[in-house]
């Protein structure tokens, strides 16, 4: 079955417990980019079904557990 | 740095302190204000949404929405806390200093009526070291103990670190738990002190809140605007005839303040609102414009930590602002890498401008500020950012000056911004 443009959550980085390891845009080079220092750059929409399976490889993946999935909206 | 402190007609929080500018004691709180009312407590919440009250602490955000949300992530956890934020590290603020110090019993019968209202029962108030706050407050808090005064909140204060960063909600939830003040990630909210949802709100919210409870809401609403009610402290410093603090109602411009304050010592040609962290706003009509948060559409910041200070034409704005920026770029907490590099190398380009007659500064400055802005765990590299990218709009004819001439007459000026002496390595995040 064909993945499709469905949002299935959205990725979030804990800044104070990142430190620039670049795993994740290595992985999922379609939805993080990295700044000038190595740190994360998360796309501004969410993560589409199709890209889904590189998110979570990255989540897994990060050396700090800093990277997560998390639902669009953030309760206080 | 304050020197004169004025209540005005129509001061609440200040009404009858400053004749003296000695502190309340309990009996003159109690002649002042009356009784703690206790019977306020089970519809403070309701209470304080009527009166549409904002936190003072720079975000203006609603307290009643804050007091609810803490009372119902408290009631899951099984208990919530209250910490009340006097640690004022805005260089060009005085007003929480002011408060705790003329009135601590408002302060604290604010932060006893929201802790028992929200299931809380316990307090902590955060001062800075070296301010002579903490054995007042101690004080204080005898007096009232000994006059059986209050609700049964235990309420404690203690010192927290001095840097910046420190007086962030987190920040100040994470070292009363015995942890380091540097922000995290979560919100004190729903994670606060020891694992409690932890109301953290600033000083002058609290002193509203206790006058809110015995006079109630419409009365609060009497003063200042339909969507921001009540009365604000500002800090009014820079070019002024008689700089410190005042008690306005919100909706007053820079120029009501100014007046209030007997007027500009030299003409203005620009003035910092919010704080150091805050926005660099042209003067001449900008002046007129009401300083609130509904205002923001139209300045592009709002009264942030209720700072004003008057820039003279005669200064530069540009090196005033590498100054106060590279202040705030150094005071970072080392946790978030945007925030550790990118803000001092924001400034460093802005040095680059003002000094070095370097172009590519600028672009790169700009390509940064956007790069780095929002993507710290707390607010502090937005502010370094949001200070340097309104300098660059508001002095832009500095930026040219300086880019073709590598100076300009205003760096002979004398500084005008209050740059304190960074904390030492000594200070450490304990």
């Amino acid at each position: 079955m064909k993945k499709g443009n469905a949002v299935i959550g959205k990725l979030r980085v804990d800044m104070t417990e990142c430190r620039g390891h670049g795993v994740c845009a290595e992985v999922a080079p379609e939805l993080i980019a990295l700044d000038e220092w190595g740190y994360p750059i998360l796309a501004d929409g969410g993560i589409p079904e199709w890209a889904a399976k590189h998110a979570k490889r990255a989540v897994t993946l990060c050396p700090r557990l800093a990277l997560t999935i998390s639902a669009m909206e953030r309760q206080r | 740095m304050t020197t004169a402190t004025e209540a005005a007609a129509g001061a609440r929080l200040l009404a009858g302190w400053l004749r003296s500018n000695a502190p309340a004691g309990l009996a003159e709180h109690a002649y002042q204000h009356g009784q703690l009312p206790a019977a306020a407590v089970p519809t403070l919440v309701e209470t304080a949404n009527r009166a549409q009250l904002r936190g003072r602490g720079g975000g203006w955000f609603p307290t009643g929405k804050k007091l609810a949300t803490v009372a119902t992530n408290g009631a899951k956890a099984g208990g919530a806390y209250v910490i009340v934020n006097g640690a004022e590290s805005e260089p060009a603020a005085a007003k929480d200093k002011l408060l705790l110090r003329v009135a601590p019993h408002l302060v604290l019968d604010g932060a006893e009526l929201a802790a028992a209202a929200i299931g809380a029962d316990q307090v902590t108030v955060c001062v800075h070291r070296g301010v002579g706050l903490l054995p007042r407050l101690q004080h204080a808090i005898a007096e009232r103990a000994a006059a059986r005064w209050g609700l049964g909140i235990v309420i404690d204060v203690q010192e927290s670190p001095r840097w910046y960063v420190s007086s962030e909600s987190t920040a100040l939830a994470r070292f009363v738990s015995g942890g380091p003040g540097k922000p995290r990630a979560v919100s004190a909210y729903r994670d606060g002190v020891n694992g409690k949802p932890t109301l953290v709100s600033n000083t002058e919210t609290f002193a509203h809140l206790a006058m809110i409870a015995r006079h109630g809401p419409d009365w609060f609403r009497q003063a200042g605007t339909a969507q921001s009610p009540g009365t604000w402290l500002v800090t009014l410093s820079g070019a002024v005839r008689r700089p410190g603090v005042y008690e306005m109602p919100v909706g007053v411009s820079a120029a009501d303040v100014l007046r209030q304050a007997g007027g500009a010592s030299e003409p203005w040609q620009a003035m910092l609102v919010g704080g150091y962290g805050g926005a660099w706003l042209p003067a001449g009509e900008t002046m007129a414009v009401p300083l609130t948060p509904e205002s923001k559409g139209v300045l592009g910041c709002g009264p942030g930590a209720g700072v004003v200070v008057g820039l003279p034409t005669g200064a530069c704005g540009l090196a005033e602002t590498v100054r106060a920026a590279g202040w705030l770029a150094a005071q970072n907490a080392r946790q978030c890498g945007p925030c550790f590099n990118g803000a001092p190398a924001i400034v460093d380009d802005l040095a680059r401008i003002v000094w070095g007659r370097d172009r590519q500064a600028y672009e790169r400055a700009r390509f940064r500020m956007a790069m780095v802005n929002k993507r710290g765990a707390c607010a502090h590299p937005d502010g370094v950012v949001q200070l340097v990218n309104t300098a660059l709009h508001v002095f832009s004819a500095d930026v040219e000056q300086h880019l073709a001439t590598g100076g300009c007459p205003g760096l002979s000026h004398r500084p005008v911004l209050y740059v304190p002496e960074l904390p030492s390595a000594q200070e450490g995040w304990r």
